[in-house]
């Protein structure tokens, strides 16, 4: 479980280097849509179904455009459903009020939610993990910054993602000497647990207090520079402007109950 | 017990995140005022420490499951509260970006209860009182455990409410609770023990570090328990007003919920009554294909109106699955088309 968290990190890591239409595009740009994406398909009401599905394209279009393997995000997205499955996996339950029905079978107001939280927690997590993976994450916290998250915030986050790549190495090594070292359940406690973690944290601290020097020597004095000049062009504000106009037009008009509509009205006609 | 984007309404996701970016801001701007730059790195590393210790894990007696370390308060103990705030905040948002561990959305929620409460309620009004300002170990032991098991049962009780106010699930709010709170006690207990352990640990190896930290950062708490408490009603205040300027607007959130505290369970007016009218218009102005209308046919049975339970209908269900495939199968012949024809350009 561990490798396989720490690589799948590196991976997406991996991932948000390539270069393709979405990856050119601006962190600002591809931030704004995707909260701004996320905050449209929350803000449908418990029982909507049909309205969510258009909502789709926005992970289809990224998962094509940028080339992301389809099935390492939907892997991922599978594995973190635990925690909306089993809250929503109750509304059945509690919700038997008949809603629909489709084909003479009952469909109770319960799964008509419970559909519709596991739809809306797969676009919003696959969208999440598709700007990491189309975006570096230093992409991001540039972003972040420009639209106003404090500084010392912004650094914070730099830090923290270039040290995990280093301290999960160390940690690998620690977790592996322990596992070789303990036998059925022992030395998998607590006990044993709290003071690797304390030697964990000393070497962190030793490391820190080196990186402070290093840092010292190369002029540093509280703020982190970037070279890379990020700058908002056409085309970001094209994919901006697409985005958030396609994102108002599926919350504003049930594309799938009309289409469903008019098909049936031909299929009527035809027959 | 990450809050997921999916549970969340748009008010009570926005309210929470509202909260939790003042706090950052405004631990960002204490942690500048008395600013020692060497804790920047030693910020840094200690996030990817955390993030790292929580890929170990460890057993927790008597049940045979494993647990991993929160976090929270072993950062307050040894960062104090503003720093620690920001540490388990930035250890969060790289958890929910990579690991989609809740959502964006969710994330400031999850900064709220998990960040939050450990660093400004449990570690200053718990941990500081209890432990003192001495290193004797056994009032450590005592204080970490009670501090963490409090910290969690707030957060617990916090994604109960959040769950419960968003109205996604029909989980009612005391079974909810029934079941999140004695979970929650044990994974307290849990963390209590290895934030014991880790300070025990770091006082018998390192002394120096601890003493250090509880005289060198800015918050000991006999100048600020105050400030801390003025700080909190203000914020409490500040989020009661949005969320109740939010729930005006949109019943949804609160008013919708506090009817269906005082038993209407048939109040299914979970639509947005105000905005409603907006969205009409927006609706009218933009209508592509008037001839067929676009009326929200699908949508009148979500309550958006003011009709109840609407009788279930044959017809529109059955327009509504084939729509549904038209619209799923677009979507991914578009996909495919697009996966295929870079794959002939390259």
């Amino acid at each position: 479980m561990f490798d396989n968290e720490y690589f799948n990190l590196g991976y997406l890591d991996t991932l948000s280097y390539r270069d393709t239409v979405v990856h050119r595009l601006d962190p600002r740009a591809k931030l704004v849509a995707t909260v701004f994406f996320i905050l449209t398909v929350v803000s449908f009401p418990k029982y909507e179904i049909t309205g969510l599905l258009p909502f789709f394209l926005f992970p289809v279009m990224l998962f094509s455009l940028g080339d992301i393997p389809y099935r390492f995000i939907l892997k991922k997205v599978l594995v973190m459903s635990s925690f909306a499955f089993f809250i929503g996996v109750f509304n059945p339950l509690f919700d038997r009020q008949p809603l629909y029905i489709v084909y003479g079978m009952e469909l109770s107001g319960g799964w008509v939610s419970f559909a519709s939280i596991m739809l809306k927690f797969t676009l919003t997590v696959s969208s999440a993990l598709l700007l990491v993976a189309t975006t570096s994450f230093p992409g991001i916290c540039h972003a972040l910054q420009k639209i106003g998250m404090p500084q010392i915030f912004v650094s914070q986050l730099l830090f923290l993602y270039r040290y995990i790549f280093v301290l999960s190495e160390v940690t690998m090594k620690v977790a592996r000497a322990r596992d070789m070292r303990s036998f059925g359940k022992k030395g998998l406690g607590i006990k044993v647990f709290a003071s690797i973690i304390g030697t964990l944290f000393l070497r962190t601290v030793e490391q820190a207090e080196r990186i402070y020097q290093a840092m010292l020597s190369r002029g540093y004095h509280g703020t982190i520079y970037s070279i890379r000049p990020y700058r908002f062009r056409g085309p970001d504000a094209a994919f901006l402007a697409g985005a958030l106009t396609a994102c108002c037009l599926f919350r504003l008009h049930d594309i799938t109950g009309a289409l469903g509509n008019i098909s049936m009205k031909v299929f009527q006609d035809l027959i | 017990m990450h809050m997921s984007d999916a549970l969340l309404s748009p008010a009570v996701g926005a309210a929470f995140w509202a909260g939790s970016l003042g706090a950052i801001g405004w631990s960002a701007r204490k942690l500048r005022e008395g600013l020692d730059e060497r804790i920047i790195p030693l910020m840094g590393v200690l996030g990817a420490f955390i993030f790292a210790s929580q890929m170990i894990n460890f057993t927790i007696p008597g049940t045979g499951s494993s647990g991993h370390l929160g976090g929270g308060m072993v950062l307050a103990i040894l960062l104090g509260p503003y720093a620690a705030l920001i540490v388990m905040a930035s250890v969060l948002t790289v958890q929910a970006f990579f690991f989609a561990d809740g959502g964006l959305l969710a994330l400031g929620s999850n900064i709220w209860n998990l960040g939050i409460y450990p660093c400004f309620i449990a570690y200053p009004l718990i941990y500081r009182p209890i432990a003192g300002s001495g290193i004797s170990a056994k009032r450590i032991a005592v204080a970490s455990v009670v501090s963490a098991v409090i910290g969690l049962q707030l957060g617990a009780f916090s994604v109960v409410l959040q769950t419960f106010l968003s109205g996604r699930s029909e989980l009612p709010f005391f079974t909810f609770m029934a079941m999140m709170q004695p979970v929650h006690l044990a994974i307290g207990l849990a963390e209590g023990f290895v934030t014991a352990g880790v300070i025990r640990f770091l006082i018998s190896a390192r002394p120096e570090i601890l003493e250090s930290a509880s005289s060198a950062r800015p918050l000991s708490l006999d100048v600020s328990f105050r400030r801390v408490a003025a700080g909190f009603l203000l914020a409490a205040v500040f989020t009661g007003g949005v969320l109740s300027w939010v729930a005006s607007s949109n019943p949804d959130g609160l008013e919708w919920s506090v009817q269906r505290v005082f038993g209407k369970p048939e109040l299914p007016a979970q639509g947005d009554a105000a905005a409603a009218p907006v969205m009409k218009t927006l609706q009218e102005k933009t209508a592509l294909l008037p001839d067929y209308s676009f009326k929200k046919s699908g949508n009148t049975e979500t309550g958006k109106n003011e009709q109840a339970w609407p009788a279930p209908n044959t017809g529109r269900s059955a327009s509504g699955v084939l729509g549904a495939a038209i619209v799923l199968s677009a979507v991914f012949l578009i996909g495919a088309i697009i996966r295929t024809m870079r794959r002939k350009s390259s």
